[in-house]
């Protein structure tokens, strides 16, 4: 009886602490954290819509949600590089992680362009 | 004192850099002149020939390349092999390697150097040989330091197992993918060491190459995730695993798709399932030290418990899948040759041809040590010097050399894949070694001068140690040298000494064991320069031997297949066995019915039955193929053991897998395989014995000796009633037989009595011969 209040209560405190910390976060990172749901739910809808479709043209299907899931990656790699709070990339100018992310996408949407069908 | 030390320090090591640096600059050259060097030995003591079988197909296919352009070769449909099927050139075959020497052939032409094709074919191995020493050099670099990168580059120069593989002359796969495998770990570690996600642009590109080139890819793909893994569990994740790992596995994912030959195996067949479970780990794992990092330490713990009990929940849920959709496939979703890798026993007991191919045996005791040398008891001496300090990019290496031993083991082919790794643990050994003995003999030779000196040069050291155990901190964190780093902050000059003295070797022990360690590498060298030029460097398509009226030069098989293109029209097709198929498509340039990709089993069996049954039953087989030529290697005048008498019970076998009626015990006299006087009469009378011996007692005078096999053979006189000779080499090696058309009249009844008397068999071969033979 008492233990699941217990663990309501928990979980209650838990989701307002995790609200708490992550509204901290500055906003730069928030527009990267934005952008990476943006990536990962665009993939669900491609993948709800191939299970309705079918799988047809299945490299079509597998590059568009490879190409979500990948900027999804890469977005989470420029943000571990641009947070202030990692010490180990502390010296590593902001710019440099920028241009690795964008040439890092450009071969990515290289191959997805081709591999697209 | 200490500062005008320092500063005096400063330039002359400066200047030591510079010249340490130039130093290693040419050293790394003359590795690579030495890689490139010692493979030529086939080209001095042959000539400038392709060898081998394999490299034959791919010489064909780089030709078709330069001459008909990209587009052309990437729909390429071959019908000149495989008849009547044909084989889809551009979707079966690994990319790689034709478009690697098409490109070099190219940029020479650009540059107005006319080499022929073969000349770029035959010299690609050295070539890349000596770019996979400078990717060791690398790879080693980041592992230990620069020392231990040269020496593992030099080891790897010469190593007879990567020798093996790629003499000028052997235009195989592997000559490219070897230098495409070492430099893909370099990026992965380097981007592990450095955290740069423009070297996992660079590693994930590499792959790439890796991919279009060899069907060995699967080995990084499952090795990487592995060590990904390993980190994870020994708790050294950090940002830079992720950076690491993440787009590799996506990129990588997706360019594997874009190669024809791999498709969608990229991401349906098991091989690749080890890289989404992790993939789907280090995700959880990240957010894990995320949310850890964000949250007080007690709100994490109420965290993970509720996490832990619904993730739990899914998990179950998402593995009951998996388990499913692996166990619907009969295979558990592996290929054939990756199952026979992890199960030694498969190939013989499902797939024969697998089983049939010499590379696929596992290798015996003493190939490891013709093939690594020295280096086999090296390697565990690396193996511990990788432990002292761990870091992530010595974990990995450990990680490749026990996987590559498991597999080195099972088949002796991924020798080949067992022989950087040696080479790096051994490079590191070595350096190791090198480094404990000089710093002995260095540490005397200053105590022997006045004591100032000694001072300021344990001084020196001390401030250079602590620099580099600073350097060295940020590097590869470990938590050995956090401690010592401590320690020396607060007593630098006592813990120097002290940690000094463990480490040094009586000074006349450390000259002997020096000189030792000189001799071992010289015996290394020795022995790998009498590998490649004796046991490494033959064509195997011309043959050699020395007797005692000097040297005898075997060219039977390019005069046969010269006969072949020579004598016959453009669109007749030559059955022979499927070891000969690219060698007669390449030089002969004739249709054939099977050859060395073995891709359909059924066919390779038809022509098997077809060799093993009688003249008429195998005319029947042929003549609905639409063959002219048969084509048998022979080698019982001059003593060639590796002739088709010798591998005829594999053609029983494959044949008798799919066509019941051909029983292996038939050809077996008491179990035992014989062609002499006690041989069974289905063996007697089988296409394959008669072809190889019709007329063969002419050669020694009616004695009909057959030096290989060490036996007379059993029947000696005899006739040939539905194939007839056209072209004998002249050492008997080659034999090529037509077949005679049928005739164009029967003369009325008696010759259908004629042809029920004639027939030798049991009436199976009867009803054989007048129904189709697979139906």
């Amino acid at each position: 009886m008492v233990k699941p209040a217990t663990t309501k209560d928990d979980a209650h405190a838990l989701f307002h602490s995790l609200r708490s910390a992550y509204s901290a976060t500055p906003t730069n990172l928030k527009i990267i954290d934005l952008y990476v749901v943006f990536a990962v739910f665009t993939a669900l809808i491609q993948v709800a819509y191939m299970a309705i479709v079918g799988s047809f043209p299945f490299n079509s299907f597998l590059s568009g949600v490879l190409s979500c899931v990948g900027t999804a990656v890469l977005a989470v790699c420029l943000r571990i590089q641009v947070n202030k709070e990692n010490k180990e990339f502390k010296d590593l100018p902001p710019e440099r992680a920028f241009a690795d992310f964008v040439l890092c996408n450009l071969v990515l949407h290289l191959v997805i362009m081709n591999f697209l069908g | 004192m200490a500062a005008s030390t320092d500063t005096t320090a400063a330039p002359s090591s400066t200047l030591r850099n510079a010249s340490g640096n130039i130093l290693a600059f040419f050293i790394l050259l003359l590795i690579g002149v030495l890689a490139f060097s010692i493979r030529l030995f086939s080209v001095i003591k042959y000539e400038s020939v392709i060898h081998e079988f394999d490299p034959y197909f791919n010489y064909r296919v780089t030709q078709f390349l330069t001459k008909n352009g990209v587009y052309d070769f990437w729909n390429w449909f071959d019908d000149r092999t495989w008849y009547p099927l044909g084989r889809v050139i551009g979707g079966t075959v690994y990319p790689g390697l034709t478009l690697t020497a098409a490109t070099m052939w190219k940029a020479l032409h650009f540059l107005n150097i006319p080499l022929s094709v073969e000349t770029v074919c035959v010299f690609t191995a050295p070539v890349f040989s000596a770019f996979a020493a400078w990717a060791t050099y690398l790879l080693t670099k980041e592992v230990k330091g620069v020392g231990a990168g040269l020496t593992a580059a030099v080891l790897l120069a010469m190593v007879p197992s990567y020798i093996s593989r790629s003499v000028a002359g052997s235009y195989d796969n592997e000559a490219v993918a070897i230098f495409a495998l070492i430099f893909t770990f370099y990026l992965y570690i380097k981007t592990l060491n450095t955290g740069s996600l423009f070297y996992a642009t660079l590693n994930s590109i590499s792959y790439f190459y890796m991919v279009c080139s060899w069907g060995g890819y699967t080995f990084i793909i499952n090795l990487i995730p592995m060590h990904v893994l390993l980190c994870i569990v020994t708790s050294r994740y950090s940002p830079r695993l992720y950076i690491a790992y993440a787009p590799l596995v996506v990129l990588g994912t997706l360019m594997a798709a874009l190669v024809p030959v791999v498709g969608f195996n990229a991401v349906m067949t098991s091989e690749h399932f080890a890289s989404f479970l992790v993939f789907i780990i280090i995700h959880v794992v990240a957010l894990a030290y995320y949310i850890k990092g964000i949250l007080s330490p007690k709100m994490f713990k109420v965290a993970a418990t509720l996490v832990i009990s619904v993730g739990l929940v899914v998990c179950c849920a998402v593995v009951a899948v998996l388990i499913a959709v692996v166990a619907s496939s009969p295979t558990k979703g592996w290929s054939g040759r990756s199952l026979s890798l992890l199960d030694p026993t498969y190939a013989s007991k499902y797939i024969p041809i697998i089983a049939s191919v010499s590379e696929h045996q596992p290798p015996t005791w003493p190939s490891y040590f013709m093939d690594i040398n020295v280096l086999a008891f090296l390697v565990p001496a690396g193996i511990i010097a990788c432990f002292s300090p761990l870091s992530d990019a010595s974990s990995f290496v450990i990680l490749y050399i026990v996987m590559s031993v498991y597999f080195s083991g099972v088949m002796v082919r991924l020798m080949l894949v067992f022989a950087p790794a040696a080479c790096i643990m051994s490079g590191v050994a070595l350096s190791e070694a090198f480094d404990a003995f000089t710093r002995s003999i260095k540490f005397y030779a200053f105590q022997t001068g006045d004591t100032v000196s000694a001072s300021t040069v344990s001084m020196e050291n001390n401030v250079k140690e602590i620099e580099k155990k600073e350097e060295s901190l940020k590097k590869r964190p470990s938590k050995k040298n956090k401690k010592k780093e401590k320690e020396n902050v607060e007593k630098p000059l006592k813990k120097s000494q002290t940690e000094k003295r463990p480490l040094i070797l009586p000074v006349e022990a450390s000259v002997f064991a020096l000189f030792l360690t000189v001799l071992l590498a010289a015996f290394y060298v020795v022995h790998s320069v009498w590998a490649a030029a004796e046991a490494y460097s033959a064509p195997s398509i011309v043959l050699t031997s020395h007797s005692r009226d000097g040297l005898h030069v075997f060219d039977d098989f390019r005069e046969a297949y010269a006969w072949l293109s020579h004598n016959t029209h453009v669109d007749d097709k030559v059955a022979s066995w499927w070891d000969y198929g690219y060698q007669t498509t390449a030089m002969a340039n004739r249709t054939v019915i099977v050859d060395n990709n073995t891709w359909n089993n059924t066919h390779i069996a038809t022509v098997g039955t077809a060799m093993s049954s009688p003249e008429k039953a195998a005319w029947e087989i042929f003549n609905s193929l639409d063959v002219k030529y048969v084509l048998v290697v022979f080698g019982g005048v001059v003593g060639y053991s590796s002739d088709d008498i010798n591998k005829f019970l594999w053609m029983v076998r494959i044949g008798g897998g799919v066509f019941p009626h051909i029983k292996e015990p038939d050809y077996l006299r008491d179990g035992q395989y014989r062609i002499d006087s006690q041989a069974t009469p289905t063996m007697l009378n089988s296409l394959m014995y008669k072809l190889s011996y019709y007329r063969f007692v002419e050669t020694d005078g009616g004695k009909g000796y057959d030096r290989v096999r060490g036996t007379e053979i059993g029947k000696k006189y005899f006739k040939l009633t539905h194939f007839e000779e056209v072209f004998t080499t002249h050492h008997w090696m080659v034999r090529i037989y037509k077949l005679k058309p049928q005739k164009n009249r029967i003369r009325g009844k008696t010759k259908k009595s004629r042809s029920k008397t004639s027939s030798k068999g049991p009436t199976k071969t009867r009803t054989i011969t007048k129904k189709n033979p697979w139906h």
